[in-house]
């Protein structure tokens, strides 16, 4: 008796619960992999961290949109001087962060300041190394000062590492982030979730959604499950490539297959013999099957690049001709270039799919034209020690996520070890060059010159793959940076 | 008894104080630089700098053993590099999971394992021990992981009885906390039964060939109360043992479980915190896990001396 009792109680509550879905959805549930270590997306470089607060939770002067451009946030205007050196920053009145205290030219000044501060933990340090002085004109207007014209500048300003923190509460935003964004910080279940919910004093137009919860499930195989028992109605970067069919054939999900910002490339230690050799690289180049490693490593779905730029860019070349599949001209340039008796090497592999299992095509296309790879697998943490700390390595696989980096090839002391005056000349001019059909010709350039070199083996941009519930709208399709934007999220019908 | 118990307390005492010195000393040689793995591939050699110092990893290596070692005695684990908050208290959010979890699991293993150890033994030969037993073997081969997928995709996915993972913490409720660990508890139980099953049956049927037994059924004692009352009561030092071993397994051992069902555990906390680089996290829960162990080996001693009065005489 009592079991039917507590049978029929279970099916009025889920008749009830059924009834209140009905009802338009205020409430989101997102599932991430990693879990943030912290949620100041001014001290660390886990995307992570940006996945859950930016534009969210916090906002910077200005913003990256879905499609990758700059637009105000923060601050509604700005006027840029002659020289370009000058950046007069007009803010929105009346804004006031999540515990209060108003928004005003004060927080701007301190936030820049302490970013490019001696003793700052900034992850992205060198996007402020432009800045000269941050000057408080009145409490809405701010005047910043630069060293040389920076073409990117507003565009560095738009990232998660340049948001708007209040002197009063930065110490604290690791544990319970404190923003001006539409969303507040509700409640961080370590190991298990964070929760965001609206902010009924935005400035701006108000979000759809009263609560998103980013869950955090790690495991691959648990992803699917959870989407298909509802638990979770949305995985922005969806981690089960290979379940994925079995996830589009089913009507209740949207599958929206996207582009980010992370080159995958087949890292190459130019400093190093006999990688130092054009020919060599040129060789790699030609042995080297896209699509095979694009089946093997993302599961056929990332968009193949000839250089170290994304294909969702305005100013994005296709270059990917410059080296066609070619096993006989790639044995015949390691011929040229002395090596007729082929060359032994290795191939570090971080832990994500896309190397490890882009890695063992890679080898066996090598293995063709006569490169022997020695494939050993490392952890991340070895990974940045051993490859890009100290440069000791042959060949490695990585996607380079940052957006917009191509900048990193002009570096002195970076781990390709590529020292190119001509291609340092166009990173240079593309500093202090701010219009935009100039810039876009400048990256063309540049896109150029790191194809010609063969600097890298450049295999294919990383998919975004998105799942979510059907009625879901608003979410990103591309991913132009690390982030979760839900200001735009709401449940149709 | 208490010279027993002493001498059991100070051997304890010396393994930790080796597990902590392999602990600190296999953790520190690991590669990898957890500033870096913090900031990333941008960050500058002066922004690395800046964190280490905040991390306290520019001090020398002794120093840093010392003040671990000295806060460990007095209960301060240490700050965790990447959540920075004390370890002690991520160790405590986590336990209060991994914890339930580990009992429910023992408690269901060997709710179910005895019982059907004893059904096996007192049937030994026949057809229902030789199924029994083989289902065992079955059971002691299948993966926990993969039994635990064939369960959320039946009882979450179909049936929609229970969340298909995660857990919404004991402020939510007692019901849904139980509700979200049933599931896993299963999943690391039932390998385990199938072990502790297969001791159980060997140990009672070796028990069953001594020669007291046979006296005992020689004066006319039924079966039953011989398989209760004197074969069990001295099998239970081999189980026991097993329970032991098992317990340690289960705390450690939760980590692909955990994945599988993202529950927020000890298991994962160590296995981000490896990932992470987080070695004070490491070092902290790794103490913790050898302490319980010890423990546990400790409890089983005093347990057996209680059983069978013999061994407190040779201790």
């Amino acid at each position: 008796m009592t079991m039917w009792k507590s049978v029929l109680a279970a099916a009025a509550v889920a008749l009830a619960s059924s009834t209140s879905a009905m009802a338009q959805r205020t409430d989101l549930v997102l599932g991430v992999v990693l879990e943030p270590p912290h949620l100041d997306p001014t001290a660390g470089a886990a995307a992570a961290i940006d996945e859950i607060v930016y534009a969210n939770v916090f906002e910077g002067l200005t913003r990256i949109d879905s499609g990758g451009e700059v637009q105000p946030a923060l601050a509604e205007s700005w006027e840029v001087s002659e020289d370009g050196k000058v950046y007069t920053f007009k803010l929105h009145d009346g804004v006031m962060f999540h515990d209060g205290t108003t928004f005003d030219a004060e927080d701007v000044k301190f936030s820049l300041d302490r970013a490019r501060a001696d003793d700052s933990t900034n992850a992205q340090k060198p996007l402020f190394e432009a800045i000269n002085t941050v000057e408080v004109v009145d409490p809405t207007t701010v005047k910043v000062t630069l060293k040389q014209p920076q073409g990117s500048f507003l565009y560095n300003l738009g990232w998660g590492d340049a948001v708007i923190v209040a002197p009063e509460s930065a110490e604290g935003n690791k544990e319970s982030p404190v923003g001006t964004g539409p969303f507040k910080f509700d409640n961080w279940a370590k190991g298990s979730s964070v929760t965001i919910v609206k902010n009924p004093d935005y400035w701006g137009d108000p979000v759809a959604l009263d609560k998103a919860e980013f869950r955090i499930i790690p495991d691959a195989a648990a992803a699917i499950p959870a989407l298909l028992s509802g638990d979770v109605q949305a995985f922005p970067n969806m981690p089960a490539g290979d379940a994925l069919p079995q996830i589009q054939s089913d009507p209740r999900f949207s599958v929206v297959i996207g582009a980010t910002e992370g080159e995958t490339i087949l890292s190459t230690n130019n400093g190093k013999e006999p990688f130092n050799n054009l020919k060599v690289r040129q060789a790699i180049a030609h042995a080297l099957d896209r699509q095979g490693i694009i089946d093997a490593g993302s599961s056929g779905l990332g968009v193949p690049i000839g250089s170290h730029f994304s294909p969702a860019n305005a100013a994005y070349v296709d270059l990917t001709g410059t080296y066609p599949h070619d096993v006989e001209k790639a044995k015949a340039l390691l011929k040229e270039a002395g090596f007729e008796n082929g060359i032994k090497a290795t191939l570090k592999l971080p832990p994500p799919a896309y190397a490890r299992d882009g890695g063992q095509v890679i080898a066996s296309q090598l293995r063709e034209v006569g490169i022997e790879l020695e494939i050993i697998p490392v952890e991340w943490a070895q990974w940045l020690d051993q490859v890009f700390k100290t440069k000791d390595y042959d060949l490695s696989i990585v996607s380079h996520t940052e957006p917009n980096d191509i900048g990193i090839y002009a570096r002195d002391d970076y781990y390709f070890d590529y020292h190119n005056p001509e291609f340092n000349k166009v990173i240079a001019d593309l500093d202090v060059t701010s219009d935009q059909a100039k810039r876009n010709e400048l990256y063309g350039q540049a896109q150029k010159i790191l194809a010609d070199d063969a600097v890298n083996g450049f295999l294919f941009e990383l998919p975004k793959i998105g799942v979510w519930d059907a009625k879901l709208e608003g979410m990103w399709e591309n991913s132009p940076i690390q982030a979760t934007d839900l200001t735009d999220v709401k449940w149709g019908d | 008894m208490t010279a027993f118990l002493a001498k059991r307390l100070a051997g304890g005492l010396v393994t930790l104080l080796v597990a902590s010195v392999v602990v600190f000393a296999v953790l520190e040689i690991l590669p990898g630089d957890p500033a870096q793995l913090m900031l990333g591939m941008n960050a500058t050699d002066a922004t690395l700098n800046a964190l280490r110092e905040q991390m306290g990893l520019n001090d020398p290596l002794l120093v840093r053993y010392f003040s671990w070692v000295g806060g460990l005695l007095i209960g301060d684990f240490g700050r965790s590099f990447t959540y920075s908050s004390p370890v002690i208290e991520l160790i405590g959010e986590r336990a209060v999971v991994s914890l339930p979890l580990a009992i429910m699991a023992l408690l269901l293993s060997t709710a179910i394992a005895i019982p059907v150890g004893l059904f096996a033994a007192a049937r030994r030969g026949k057809a229902a021990d030789t199924i029994t037993m083989g289902t065992a073997q079955i059971g002691v081969a299948i993966p926990n992981f993969w039994f635990a997928l064939i369960l959320i995709y039946v009882f979450a996915v179909w049936l929609r009885l229970v969340p298909a993972g995660g857990f919404p913490g004991w402020g939510n409720g007692i019901w849904p906390g139980i509700k979200s660990l049933i599931m896993p508890a299963v999943a690391l139980a039932l390998p385990q039964a199938a072990i502790l099953a297969r001791i159980t049956r060997s140990a009672l049927l070796e028990v069953l060939g001594e020669d007291y037994i046979r006296t005992a059924r020689a004066k006319g004692m039924p079966r039953r109360a011989v398989l209760w009352r004197h074969a069990l009561r001295n099998a239970m030092i081999p189980v026991l043992t097993i329970l032991g071993l098992q317990f340690a397994f289960l705390l450690a051992g939760t980590i692909i479980i955990e994945n599988v069902f993202y529950l927020p555990g000890l298991g994962r906390l160590v296995f981000q915190a490896i990932t992470q680089r987080d070695l004070i996290v490491v070092e902290g829960v790794v103490m913790l896990l050898v302490a319980s162990v010890v423990l546990v080996n400790i409890v089983v001693d005093v347990f057996y001396a209680v059983v069978d009065p013999r061994l407190r005489a040779n201790a």
